[in-house]
């Protein structure tokens, strides 16, 4: 395996990593609308992602810079590109930001709903629009001999990426209340076992569409294992949110995010953005790398890096173990 | 097509505008994490409640700045990508290097411990949650060293080969792009300025209450440290300038030749205090110099030769071939004496500051106060300020909290267009770079779109600020004072309300 094989995986892994992390958050974002029943359950659900949230989006972060390092012919068509479906999860990321800040630190009713609908608004698009990028990525979008995008805004609402979108929108709202069953006491927490068992069956349903689509089109024998996996996983995952078992529930609605992501990447391999136009003038794992020092380099940081940054968030979950009720939600302002 | 309207044109002012406007928390946040956990250790160790309230006034203005600190900064990694895509692709091997390093290395930190800090007073025991605000701090301190290192490569390349064959540049040395003397200065300059920011910060808010009578002994506290700060700061901001003016006197003469507004190079050059010229004649009609000066600032001498703009214009023609190598002079010039005369203005009202609000040195008996009273403000060992020149004073004090605001805004304008028109100076220049397949209407949108958003985001914040900084120090809660002793909080408090929740 040469370097640029081992970036391609690392690449995955940092887009996996934000995918379960930013999943549920985002969900979580989601369900404020779909699950609580008044403002004080909207605020157990915000709180369980409270301390949180902020590093489980670097994970986005370190999955650009990391691109620009690696690849930088891959982040500079892909932003380039894909510019106001971008544009769109920037502004909704920084609005997300500051609502999650900002919201307790008036008392008026109007500003604290302001800024609870802007949570939902902005968590609900860009779970929809990153599956709609990846969608359009593994499908191959119109790219010139420059490794210009060429195509529209409209070329990337096709169906087949839109189905993705929907599926990540109904995977990480899924991923979201089971994480809140796993997070949450009293009512709401039965409640979010109740609603992910509906959002697990329509993620099912979207999912197994969709991953079928990318096989058929794009797939061979590892992407179907991964597919297999996924599935699977979704399955068990829906059995343990019913049989209660919160923990395993969680961890099975993660496992399909991994498998899912993995499935896409496998599918995409050795391209990293493949032209509809011609297959000279896609993008690949050798023509849209650095230099093999620049490689060398990075890997060793994110070798290093990332373990260490995984230990530390851990800790952090592990801090914030328990599950939070209104009982803890106090009325004061911040 | 118009050149006003030229992608070109419009992706470096939405550059400009998000990056001055990112720039603007982004010093605050530095300082004012190294602050808050500088007050946080002192109630720590001597648990004197004024550090506590303290820590919690300040921080609480550091987390409603680092948010917008923090959301406006994903702007600035992904539009290189938007708006950049052939600068991108030019240096992306070396460039993007320093970028992923400050987002593996630097972001989770500061992003995960920060989490930790503001969910974790009563989660933690008393000493990790302090060590959690410190480790926010070096985070803040890492991601500018990166990001700095990354900017210092732009205004003077090295570690580096060009591929012809990929058109492309590769990067042969990191170790250099990290340790290179451009980088050092820069970053010693860019922290020390933002440790002027903070502490001026600091000073005003102070100044503010203490003006009014009210929160005395945390204010008393919070001015003395922020003057410190300030003059500190400042001290160290003057000397890397200096240093860095050196080593662009070496690097990029262009850019200090702008700065000085000196056409024809000179021998011993003068330094000019103003300057009204003629960019196409090339010339000044009005300057107002002191003689050799500038020698001294850019060479340590009285009489060494500058170059000047004409000449370094003619050298680089020869160079690069044939073109226009200067920068937008009036902006390099007025820019490089704002940055100056702001930040150094505030660093003086510090020192004044310093003296004028003494404990106890040169001050007679009569003129020392308790912690819970006003300081006088004193000249001399026996005499207060009158009451006008007293109260001015606080005045004076309150307006400086956004001199170093606008002296750092100056200052990157000022570096950054010096360096036209180049974008990596001599390597690759700014026309470039611009995204070639991004419309001009897609490149207008978002540029509407941010300025739009970041000015309401801006009122916004300043309104938050201000209730905050009116509402002064918080009282301290019994939660407050008997923190937790086990991680994860203690188990008799299972069913308390969060000590903060959003």
């Amino acid at each position: 395996m040469e370097l640029h094989d081992v970036w391609f995986v690392l690449i995955a892994v940092l887009w996996t990593g934000y995918f379960f992390l930013e999943g549920f958050d985002f969900g979580i974002g989601v369900l404020t609308k779909l699950l609580a029943r008044n403002r004080t359950e909207k605020r157990v659900l915000i709180n369980t992602i409270g301390p949180v949230w902020d590093g489980n989006e670097v994970w986005l972060l370190s999955a650009g810079g990391a691109t620009f390092a690696a690849f930088p012919e891959w982040y500079a068509t892909l932003f380039s590109g894909f510019y106001l479906p971008l544009l769109l999860i920037l502004v909704c990321l920084i609005v997300r930001g500051v609502a999650f800040e900002y919201r307790a630190k008036r008392p008026e009713e109007q500003w604290q709903r302001n800024w609870e609908n802007a949570i939902f608004w902005t968590s609900l698009l860009p779970a929809f629009l990153w599956g709609v990028a990846f969608g359009n990525i593994v499908r191959g979008v119109k790219i010139d001999r420059d490794f210009e995008y060429v195509g529209n805004l409209w070329d990337l609402l096709n169906p087949y990426a839109i189905l993705g979108g929907l599926v990540t929108l109904s995977l990480f709202t899924f991923h979201g209340a089971v994480f809140a069953a796993l997070k949450t006491l009293g009512d709401i927490r039965e409640r979010a076992r109740k609603l992910a068992l509906g959002l697990g069956l329509v993620t099912a349903v979207l999912a197994l569409a969709f991953l079928l689509w990318t096989q058929a089109d794009n797939g061979d024998g590892k992407s179907l294992v991964a597919l297999v996996v996924a599935v699977v996983a979704l399955v068990a995952a829906i059995g343990a949110n019913q049989l209660g078992r919160e923990g395993w529930a969680f961890a099975l609605s993660g496992l399909t995010i991994v498998a899912a992501v993995a499935m896409l990447f496998l599918s995409l391999f050795p391209n990293v953005m493949p032209s509809s136009l011609n297959d000279e003038w896609s993008l690949t794992v050798t023509n849209a790398s650095s230099s093999p020092y620049t490689l060398k380099i990075m890997t060793w940081c994110a070798v290093i890096a990332t373990p260490v940054v995984m230990l530390y968030q851990g800790w952090t979950y592990w801090v914030f173990r328990k599950r939070i009720g209104t009982q803890h939600i106090a009325e004061t302002v911040h | 097509m118009e050149m006003a309207l030229a992608p070109e044109t419009l992706a470096r002012w939405q550059f400009g505008i998000t990056t001055v406007y990112h720039f603007l928390f982004v010093p605050l946040t530095i300082s004012l994490a190294a602050l808050t956990a500088g007050l946080q250790t002192a109630w720590v160790r001597t648990e004197n409640e004024k550090y506590l309230k303290a820590t919690k006034f300040w921080g609480k203005l550091f987390l409603i700045n680092i948010a917008m600190g923090v959301v406006t900064g994903i702007v600035q990694e992904f539009q290189f990508g938007m708006n950049w895509s052939d600068y991108s692709r030019f240096v992306g091997d070396v460039f993007g290097a320093p970028l992923a390093f400050e987002a593996l290395i630097a972001f989770f930190f500061e992003s995960t411990f920060i989490g930790l800090w503001i969910f974790g007073w009563d989660k933690l025991p008393k000493k990790i949650h302090l060590a959690c605000i410190w480790m926010v701090s070096i985070g803040t301190i890492l991601s500018a060293y990166f990001i700095l290192a990354a900017n210092s490569w732009m205004q003077h390349p090295v570690g580096y080969r060009i591929n012809e064959q990929k058109g492309r540049a590769e990067l042969t040395d990191f170790w250099l792009v990290l340790t290179q003397n451009t980088a050092l200065a820069q970053a010693f300059h860019t922290l020390s300025a933002a440790f002027l920011t903070g502490g001026a910060f600091m000073v005003g808010i102070a100044a503010f209450h203490l003006v009014r009578k009210k929160h005395i002994p945390v204010m008393k506290t919070s001015l003395r440290l922020g003057l410190v700060t300030v003059v500190a700061g400042g001290m160290l901001t003057a000397l890397s300038g200096d240093t860095l003016g050196k080593i662009m006197y070496e690097q990029q003469p262009m850019k200090m030749a702008a700065a000085e507004a000196l056409w024809d190079g000179e021998a011993p050059a003068p330094f000019s205090v103003f300057a009204y010229g003629d960019v196409e004649a090339g010339h000044n009609k009005v300057a107002i110099e002191i003689p050799g000066l500038l020698s001294f600032l850019a060479k340590d001498d009285f009489t060494s030769y500058v170059p000047g703009i004409n000449d370094v214009n003619k050298s680089e023609q020869e160079r690069f071939g044939p073109g226009d190598y200067r920068p937008n002079i009036p902006v390099a010039y007025w820019g490089f004496r704002w940055m100056i005369g702001f930040g150094m203005t505030s660093f003086a009202i510090g020192l004044a500051g310093l003296w004028l609000t003494r404990k106890k040195f040169m001050l007679g008996k009569h003129l020392r106060v308790g912690d819970d009273e006003v300081p006088h403000v004193v000249l001399f060992k026996n005499k207060a300020l009158g009451p006008t020149l007293t109260k001015w004073y606080w005045r004076i004090a309150i307006l400086t909290l956004g001199f170093p605001l606008i002296a750092n805004s100056w200052g990157w304008i000022f570096t950054e267009m010096g360096r036209q028109p180049w974008v990596v100076y001599g390597v690759l220049q700014t026309r470039d770079a611009v995204s070639p397949g991004v419309s001009q209407g897609e490149i207008l949108t978002s540029m509407i779109v941010f300025t739009t958003l970041y000015a309401i985001l801006a009122v916004i914040e300043v309104k938050l600020l201000v209730k905050y900084v009116k509402a002064g120090p918080p009282e301290l809660t019994e939660a407050d004072l008997n923190p937790p002793t086990k991680i994860g909080g203690d188990p008799k408090d299972a069913d308390k309300p969060m000590a903060f929740s959003y």
